[in-house]
């Protein structure tokens, strides 16, 4: 595949040193060329990428607020269709600006089939606050709002599904996706941007500061979470289900939980029942 | 122009189509309702060559105006109650932000308890939202003051958004004999929209940045200051209506003040009631007059100050209550002019404001015991 050098995500933003969210706006970006029109919600990105009186974008960029990223695009995108524009507009919004308070702007715009690319990067918890969690903070994760103690383990709530949440919608494209495989990322996205009509795409991207490793080790949790089946790759293409990567050998859960620090005080037990639900997921799709 | 006899929501909806926004994102909420489907219709119609965005949530009405004003098109939305509430967030943001957005609030009162009936508390509340208001007394009023306010709206001087507020029921479900201008004459007032600062691909610019304390409080005043030069730019939208209209209109009307000893201030549909008191009241021999406001933000405190001050007491009769400081626009006048004022809370929920109870606040201001008193009340159900 070929990788386009022009950069639309300037170097020089606030993000923490090995920040997988702006790995991911950057490589989309590539995909998705100049003509584009960048929404966010409010989070991470929005605050490390516009400080006043910088930006990073190199495209037009639009923020309104948190929860309404879908809603915003959703305007951008008939403004842009009424005055005959053929600009490509995406959203960007983090795990619970698109699970949890974003989630009726998404539905909405979905359902009402705006031309839009949703891009959710995942972080698995509120990290612009301080690592709080979210409907998308993985089962037995520690945050700061749900932290182990005496009378708990830690997040006791698997995450919440929004790619089949948005399949369920009858969204003609939607996929999962990883910054630790860009190639499959960014072939998504340039599928996404050839959809008639909405495609969200759910990008899993390791955070340095709330999952807890060293950020020289971004890609490689990235690639640790597909490697162990705890992250799976794929599409839905007009309702066609298809996994899009498969490990040549899934590796064993135990190396991606006990790199990070969010899992560090599980028991075996807890980390045997996480891998026992991995593999049942991964026999069911062949993985 | 054509004679029409219209309730102020098709009024709205005439305004709307000759205004031409381009997107027009709306959720449907009583007394509101049938502005949306007006609106639908002349989309369905080809008459309003708009994009309709048939939101979930008041919530992403607004944020979708915001997103298709700064994409660089006029806008207009409409809403009431709980759904202005609802969209206080973003209602900051869209002024913050300087989208010349216009958006028509049925008024309605807010829960709880629960009541789709009229009073002007929710607009009321956004006061300090960055948002101009303007409120209108009767269909004519509405449909005028939708295109005077995108004129304001979209000026260099000013780029703020703007609500025209028409009291739910007593305006938007009562039909009025009216005038419906001409496409060429409103053409002539409201030219095409040109954006200021809109994202495009071929000049990319970031909008609705993240600011720090060295930058956030000069972005606030910049809508002070564009608050305070919308009175020069209302006053020549003004002009320039009249001219092309034959209709004048001001940021306050006063009726019967030249030798007033009372003046009553009001906004909105009562002052057709209070009116026709002050008619009866004078032939009674009682110097007794209206001052309608009918620009609420910015406040016309120069023009207030020139008229009330020559009263010897002023009754404000708001539709709304600040708890425990009596009504707003009572608590305004009393800040911004040396009059002495007396305020009066009336018609909240839908409570008929009738001409009696009109007398009465007459009557109270006259001799007066208290500075705010509650008018049509019905003490034993408290």
């Amino acid at each position: 595949m070929e990788i386009s050098d022009q950069e639309f995500l300037a170097p020089g933003h606030r993000g923490c040193a090995g920040c997988g969210a702006t790995v991911g706006v950057r490589l989309a970006l590539k995909a998705l060329g100049k003509n584009t029109v960048a929404v966010s919600a409010t989070g991470c990105l929005e605050v490390i990428t516009t400080p006043y009186p910088e930006t990073a974008w190199d495209i037009p960029w639009i923020h309104v607020a948190f929860e309404n990223a879908a809603a915003v695009a959703s305007g951008v995108e008939r403004a842009l269709k009424s005055q005959g524009k053929d600009a490509q507009v995406v959203a960007f919004a983090g795990d619970g600006g698109t699970a949890d308070i974003g989630l009726q702007a998404l539905s909405g715009a979905m359902e009402r089939g705006h031309n839009i690319i949703y891009i959710c990067y995942d972080n698995e918890a509120y990290m612009n606050t301080g690592v709080q969690r979210s409907g998308a903070t993985p089962y037995g994760a520690s945050t700061t709002t749900s932290p182990p103690g005496k009378e708990s383990f830690g997040e006791d709530k698997p995450k919440k599904n929004i790619p089949m949440i948005m399949a369920a919608h009858g969204v003609p494209y939607v996929a999962t996706a990883s910054i630790a495989y860009p190639e499959d990322f960014m072939k998504k996205v340039q599928k996404a941007r050839e959809t008639d009509g909405p495609a969200y795409i759910h990008l899993h991207q390791p955070c340095t500061t709330g999952w807890g490793y060293d950020p020289s080790k971004t890609i490689e949790m990235g690639r640790l979470a597909v490697e162990t089946g705890s992250w799976i790759l794929y599409e839905i293409e007009e309702g066609e289900f298809r996994v899009t990567y498969r490990p040549l050998q899934r590796k064993a859960v135990d190396e991606y939980l006990m790199a990070q620090k969010r899992f560090k005080h599980l028991t075996d037990e807890e980390r045997e029942r996480i891998q026992k639900n991995v593999d049942a997921l991964c026999t069911e799709l062949k993985i | 122009m054509v004679k029409k006899v219209f309730t102020a929501n098709r009024s709205v909806a005439e305004a709307v189509k000759l205004a031409k926004p381009q997107v027009v994102p709306v959720y449907p909420i009583t007394p509101q309702t049938t502005i949306s489907e007006y609106l639908a219709q002349f989309v369905a119609d080809g008459d309003l060559k708009a994009e309709y965005i048939r939101v979930e949530s008041e919530h992403s009405a607004i944020s979708a105006a915001v997103g298709a004003s700064g994409a660089g098109v006029r806008v207009f939305s409409a809403t009431s109650s709980q759904g202005l509430a609802l969209m206080h967030e973003i209602l900051f943001a869209a002024a913050g932000m300087r989208s010349p957005i216009v958006l028509v609030d049925a008024n309605r009162s807010l829960s709880a308890p629960l009541s789709i009936w009229n009073d002007q508390q929710d607009t009321i509340s956004e006061r300090d939202s960055g948002w101009l208001q303007i409120y209108a007394e009767n269909a004519q009023e509405a449909l005028d003051s939708v295109l005077i306010a995108y004129r304001v709206a979209e000026d260099r001087d000013v780029l703020l958004p703007c609500m025209v507020c028409i009291d739910g029921y007593f305006l938007t479900h009562t039909v009025e004999p009216l005038d419906v201008p001409s496409q060429e004459e409103v053409d002539q007032f409201l030219p095409p929209y040109k954006p200021y600062v809109f994202l495009d691909p071929e000049n990319p610019m970031s909008i609705g940045t993240f600011t720090d304390p060295e930058y956030y409080m000069e972005a606030r005043y910049a809508i002070e200051a564009a608050m305070e030069r919308s009175k020069g730019v209302i006053a020549k939208a003004n002009k320039e209506f009249a001219e092309i209209f034959g209709r004048e209109y001001d940021f306050v009307e006063p009726y019967r003040c030249d030798d007033a000893e009372i003046i009553i201030v009001a906004m909105g549909s009562v002052c057709g009631t209070i009116k026709d008191v002050i008619d009866s009241l004078r032939d009674e021999g009682e110097k007794v007059g209206l001052l309608k406001l009918r620009v609420f933000r910015p406040f016309p405190t120069k023009e207030l100050k020139e008229i009330l001050e020559k009263a010897s007491k002023v009754a404000v009769l708001d539709k709304n209550i600040s708890f425990g400081m009596g009504g707003v626009l009572y608590n305004d006048i009393k800040v911004k002019t040396n009059a002495d004022v007396y305020g009066f809370i009336a018609g909240l929920g839908g409570r008929d404001i009738t001409p009696e109870y009109v007398r009465e606040i007459v009557a109270k201001t006259k001799n007066p015991t208290h500075e705010v008193e509650w008018i049509g009340l019905k003490k034993e159900e408290v």
